[in-house]
């Protein structure tokens, strides 16, 4: 069973590693990101990839994504929830956090998700009654559990996010739906460096290994459904 | 009949009229429609999502401006998005009732259309000077970025407000290829699927290109509905055929899901999985074999959702139904209050004491059609 699978930051760190590996093995994937050249340019790369210009984090936007989502898939198994927002750059203190910045983390970590999610949902329900697997991993971070100086509003919108996961495994998973969390760990990307612009990259994470992660978490489920769907 | 105005799916205010088997009308809250369903029946619901198949833009030969409705499609397939039936209007847009819509200037095979950011020839007439079959120029992903960025919902004069995907799209939308809302399905939260799920009352759905459901010419509305693509998934097929053995009865939750699992039907009340185009119109002649309930909007007499209810019920119960409505304040259109229309019992069902001539003709219909069906 090849599986439809969406990622949203889909042209740099970890979403761009899951676009590329997920490609070449030979699964359907749309990746979704604000600027129009980068998605040109990965679309490019991997012919099989579908490339959506678009910004989780605008309400009006969501609904025109999530139906190239679906038209450009026949349908959606996996829905990766990655991009994300650091909220002030360079980190800030919360007290000098202005309340734009806040929201504008929480628009793209916690409502962007949120409404995605919910505008997929039918597609989702859809497979999970055709036997497959349907799923959603929202990319978490260790600042949603420990508390780090200067990272607060990504730390609060993660913290949201890791909370909210939670609730909607509990409703959606007698429907045949999964809804997880993965925190990938601190990894080489343009977010860590925008974060901690003086990190030894050489002591990060690669993000394709991150990647790997996902896709074995994404494979356990393909298997699960296999057995349970029955075809 | 009040048409509602305003883009709610679920009011709280909704009402279900049920029409029992006998005839007998009772109202209730549609938010209550579980409370109808019983262990071992299945509601099947249309799992299309809405395309924004409302199109402006400028026919280039002679600047006119135009709205392209695109109204139909002989696929399912969402990479075969190149050729779609269509309705072109004149200048205007959904304020002006279709009915007093202008026309658009003569179209001819061959003329192109700008629609925004994407471009369509016309490939051929179909018969009216404003059914069109049209060609989109581009790949897939460059037509479907031009409909999702330019098109808007599909709407009528009785909802002014402009309406936005989120206002169309039911709670079990999924492959976008309807071009009008199935919108028996706003009745669906996820409330209600917990309920159903609590009370073993089966869900399953099929996937129905519901097509456009008002042209404002009487001519072309004559043909409507237009023939639609639709796909039946094999656990739906499983779930019907599940509960027929355990007796339960299948709810369609709209014309639309009705007229899929009426065109898949085999026989013996089970219907077929896979795809089809459905181009058969359902009215009072014609024999359901699957369908034993229907959930649908309140519709005037004469349409085609009307005339497909004429399939489960005769014409007074249908009128009485209709009267109760208007008495009680029903509101018409996609938003509005909803029917439960149960198949009537046959008063032969009742004992041989009342032989109506009508039956007789039915039952003969039945039968002549099975016998088509199975040759």
């Amino acid at each position: 069973m090849n599986l439809r699978v969406a990622v949203t930051g889909g042209t740099s760190g970890l979403g761009r590693a899951l676009v590329e590996i997920l490609t070449d093995r030979g699964d359907a994937v749309a990746f979704v990101a604000r600027r129009a050249e980068p998605v040109r340019e990965l679309a490019r790369l991997h012919p099989g990839a579908h490339g959506i210009v678009g910004d989780v984090s605008r309400k009006e936007e969501i609904y025109p994504i999530a139906m190239r989502v679906t038209a450009a898939l026949g349908g959606l198994d996996v829905l990766v929830n990655n991009a994300s927002s650091l909220g002030p750059v360079p980190l800030a203190p919360l007290a000098d956090t202005e309340c734009e910045e806040l929201e504008e983390a929480l628009a793209t970590n916690l409502v962007g998700p949120f409404r995605l999610t919910k505008a997929l949902l039918g597609a989702l329900a859809a497979a999970a009654r055709e036997g497959r697997p349907a799923l959603v991993i929202n990319i978490i971070s260790d600042a949603a559990v420990h508390a780090y100086r200067g990272w607060g509003a990504y730390g609060a919108s993660k913290a949201a996010l890791l909370h909210m996961s939670r609730i909607w495994d509990e409703e959606l998973h007698a429907h045949g739906i999964r809804v997880h969390t993965f925190d990938p760990g601190d990894m080489d990307t343009p977010l860590h460096a925008l974060a901690v612009p003086d990190a030894d990259a050489a002591s990060l994470k690669r993000p394709a290994e991150s990647a790997r992660e996902i896709i074995a978490l994404i494979d356990t489920h393909r298997e699960v459904a296999g057995v349970l769907g029955g075809g | 009949m009040r048409p509602a105005t305003e883009p709610r799916q679920r009011p709280p205010e909704a009402r279900l009229l049920v029409v029992a088997p006998d005839g007998s009308l009772r109202h209730t809250a549609r938010a209550e429609l579980a409370v109808q369903l019983g262990a071992g029946d299945l509601l099947v619901a249309n799992d299309a999502a809405t395309i924004p198949a409302s199109l402006r833009g400028v026919h280039e030969a002679t600047g006119a401006p135009i709205e392209v409705r695109l109204a139909g499609r002989r696929s399912l397939m969402v990479h075969r998005v190149e050729r779609f039936t269509a309705i072109v209007f004149g200048a205007g847009d959904h304020r002006i009732r279709t009915e007093d819509r202008q026309p658009p200037p003569p179209l001819r095979p061959g003329d192109d259309l700008v629609l925004g950011p994407i471009r369509a020839g016309i490939v051929r007439l179909l018969g009216h000077p404003r059914l069109v079959e049209l060609r989109f120029h581009g790949t897939p992903d460059a037509i479907w970025s031009g409909i999702a960025r330019h098109g808007r919902p599909i709407q009528y004069a009785h909802v002014p407000e402009p309406l936005a995907l989120w206002d169309v799209w039911t709670k079990v939308a999924a492959l976008p290829v309807a071009f009008e809302a199935p919108s028996a399905g706003f009745a669906v939260d996820w409330r209600l699927l917990g309920e159903l799920r609590a009370r073993d009352v089966g869900f399953a759905s099929i996937t129905l290109a519901a097509g456009i459901s008002s042209t404002g010419d009487p001519e072309l509305d004559a043909r409507l509905p237009l023939d639609e693509a639709y796909h039946v998934p094999p656990t739906t097929a499983r779930a019907v055929a599940r509960a027929r053995s355990l007796g339960g009865r299948v709810i369609a939750l709209g014309t639309t899901v009705t007229r899929a699992l009426e065109h898949a039907a085999t026989g013996a009340g089970r219907v077929r999985a896979g795809t089809g185009v459905a181009t058969r119109r359902i009215g009072p002649e014609t024999p359901l074999h699957v369908v034993d309930a229907v959930v649908t909007g309140i519709h005037e007499p004469g349409d085609s959702h009307y005339e497909l209810l004429r399939a489960l019920a005769p014409e007074e119960v249908l009128c009485r139904a209709a009267a109760a409505a208007e008495r009680a304040g029903y509101r018409s259109h996609e938003f509005g209050d909803s029917m439960l229309v149960e198949r009537q019992r046959k008063p032969r069902d009742e004992g041989p004491d009342e032989p109506v001539r009508e039956d007789v003709d039915s039952a003969t219909a039945r039968s002549t059609t099975w016998v088509e069906q199975l040759a």
